[in-house]
């Protein structure tokens, strides 16, 4: 059974009496434990795909499903709890809680969201710190940490709460190339160890290189699916 | 909710300068209303206690319409025999009372053997009157303050008289005075003490023995101006008031109109208008109070939530439920005013304590040197407190809905 599945996916916004469709009639899925990047030129659609992925912005027509569940009609507290259950967000900005330590925030969706008891929630912190390559740094603030090890601790934080999902929207644009491609690699080595589905978003050529599954959106029409064993799909 | 208090605290803590600014506000008002209170409260309960307990006790029992007269002393306004004893039956039946003044009020003249003046007489049982106001000996300024107040044949004059008169205690003087029925009398007293003056009505009235009084006034049996009552705990007036104003509105003349009238210090006394005034000030500056920390915690609060969009975003995003946001800013505001509030309450209770030490005195009226002895009863204290921790509270739940209701994508677009 599919992860995501879209079909004739449409968004529409109104801007006074204009109204722009950011994503037309788009159809895919996503099959568990991929490694999926939408690409595209800014203004594609990409950000809308992934936040009506992310239930955070319904769509305006069409069916969407991710992890069994209709998520098109959702009102604004069970996508809070949907969000919290099954997909983790990785920001480009990182976005980590500035009071917080590193063990805080990534504890923060067990802690906030989910309610889990201290006992499961420190061990379940430390694996993800220890499998992201920051179990020595969880006392520092996101001050005291470079970019890159912000967006490992973000990695960890969405993986925490044993999301299905993680959504990451455009996660190395703040990175320089190295700690990008590092940053990459990290994102496959944990789908490989907890089965999870990557889905990010990228206009960086060789970070969506890395992707196995390429979805190219422009002006809001997905116009080809790319899997790394060269075939493409219309 | 632990972790949401942690979260807010640290997000004070990061606004440091802006967390202490307002809270230094807060602090502010708080102390200037427990000082206004403490301040204002203790000069209004000294000057209610120095009226009910030097001169006029709780309550009073007239003959009904004698306090439209009072001005002019009226003897034809006694109660009786028979209606003294009615009251003595309902007042002994009443356990709130600790005990009663019969007294007769006179208008009188008064001689030094050189010079005349007027001068107002109560004519007390000094035992009676003692008991039923406590502070009277302690007014007497000059001559000895004995157990008894006075014997028969002693009079207790207002310093007024005795410094314009040249009198001094220990000297003979003579009181003249006209009975119900126009006859005139005379009679020497022995001056055994000055009182002080104070503000309020029989404040400068002299005292002497009821035997005197009725001496003079040739009266055979038993008249009486008025009852003054005392009650154990005067929290009880207003109880004790319509108990026996009831009690006694059964008695009624042989044209059915009542016979007696009771009056509670309030409306005996002048003072009571400015108690009243003092406690609209209160009222007022608690309004003020209520105003500063709405303002400045809305305003901060407001602040928080605008320079926090992006993070409002991604905590909504990660999961966490509008209801949670909401807390995370209500909580932040609760704690700035609670920080206030006990910052505020300790420097005012220091400085309640300072001012004591002090001894620090003012006048009042013809009164000098009062002591300002500020006192805050816990329950003032606690309900400060609660007024400006909950307006802390409520003023951020505007800031902290808008919060609660963002949508997390424009909140995460937010630079």
């Amino acid at each position: 059974m599919s992860l995501v599945t879209a079909d004739h996916l449409e968004k529409t916004y109104r801007i006074g009496e204009i109204s722009i469709k950011a994503i037309r009639d788009v159809n895919f899925t996503i099959e568990p434990a991929s490694f999926v990047a939408f690409v595209g030129p800014s203004g594609s659609g990409k950000s809308t795909l992934l936040n009506m992925i992310g239930c955070l912005d319904p769509p305006t027509m069409g069916y969407l499903q991710v992890a069994g569940q209709d998520i098109a009609n959702m009102d604004r507290k069970q996508a809070a709890r949907f969000r919290g259950e099954h997909i983790g967000f990785v920001f480009q900005d990182f976005n980590l809680i500035p009071v917080l330590t590193v063990f805080e925030n990534v504890e923060y969706p067990l802690l906030m969201v989910q309610n889990r008891p201290a006992q499961k929630r420190k061990k379940q912190v430390n694996n993800l710190l220890d499998a992201v390559g920051m179990g020595n740094q969880g006392d520092k603030y996101p001050s005291q940490i470079s970019g890159g090890q912000k967006q490992r601790v973000a990695i960890a934080r969405a993986l925490v709460t044993n999301a299905k999902l993680v959504l990451a929207d455009e996660p190395t644009a703040n990175l320089d190339g190295k700690t990008a491609n590092r940053i990459i690699n990290l994102m496959k080595k944990m789908r490989d160890e907890f089965d999870t589905t990557f889905i990010f978003s990228t206009h960086d050529t060789k970070v969506m290189q890395s992707a196995e599954i390429i979805f190219t959106l422009e002006d809001g029409e997905l116009l080809q699916r790319q899997n790394d064993n060269g075939g493409t799909h219309a | 909710m632990l972790n949401v208090i942690k979260i807010a605290a640290r997000n004070l803590r990061r606004y440091q300068r802006r967390t202490i600014l307002t809270s230094s506000l807060i602090t502010l008002g708080v102390v200037a209303v427990l000082l206004f209170i403490s301040t204002t409260g203790s000069f209004k309960n000294m000057m209610v206690g120095q009226i009910t307990d030097s001169m006029i006790g709780h309550l009073q029992i007239h003959r009904k319409g004698y306090l439209a007269s009072i001005d002019n002393l009226p003897l034809n306004r006694n109660l009786d025999q028979r209606q003294v004893a009615k009251v003595k039956e309902i007042l002994s039946g009443l356990d709130a009372v600790e005990s009663y003044s019969m007294r007769i009020k006179l208008g009188a003249m008064f001689s030094n053997f050189t010079e005349t003046t007027n001068i107002r007489l109560n004519a007390v049982i000094p035992e009676q009157e003692v008991k039923t106001v406590p502070l009277l000996s302690e007014r007497i300024i000059e001559g000895e303050k004995k157990d008894v107040l006075l014997q028969k044949g002693e009079i207790l004059i207002p310093e007024l008289i005795a410094k314009g008169m040249k009198v001094k205690v220990g000297d003979n003087v003579v009181i003249v005075a006209n009975n119900k029925d126009g006859s005139v009398n005379g009679k020497t007293f022995v001056v055994n003490g000055v009182l002080e003056g104070i503000s309020g009505p029989g404040g400068r009235d002299g005292v002497i023995h009821l035997d005197d009084a009725k001496e003079l006034l040739r009266i055979n049996g038993v008249e009486i101006s008025e009852i003054a009552v005392r009650l154990k705990n005067k929290d009880d007036l207003p109880r004790i008031f319509s108990s026996l104003k009831d009690d006694l509105a059964s008695f009624t003349n042989k044209e059915g109109n009542p016979v007696f009238e009771v009056h509670t210090w309030e409306k005996l006394s002048p003072f009571y208008n400015i108690a009243q005034m003092i406690d609209l000030m209160t009222f007022f500056i608690k309004i003020m109070l209520v105003a500063i920390v709405l303002v400045s915690i809305m305003n901060v609060m407001i602040m928080a939530v605008y320079e926090r969009i992006n993070e409002i975003g991604t905590i909504a995003a990660i999961g966490t439920l509008p209801g949670k946001i909401m807390a995370l800013f209500v909580t932040e505001g609760f704690l700035l005013g609670v920080l206030g509030t006990a910052v505020g309450t300790v420097i005012s209770l220091i400085s309640i304590a300072a001012i004591n030490a002090a001894k620090l005195t003012f006048d009042f009226g013809r009164q000098s040197n009062l002591v300002l002895a500020p006192t805050i009863g816990a329950e003032d204290v606690i309900t400060i407190m609660l007024i400006v921790i909950g307006i802390a509270g409520a003023a951020s739940l505007q800031p902290a809905f808008k919060a609660a209701r963002m949508d997390p994508i424009t909140a995460l677009r937010h630079v």
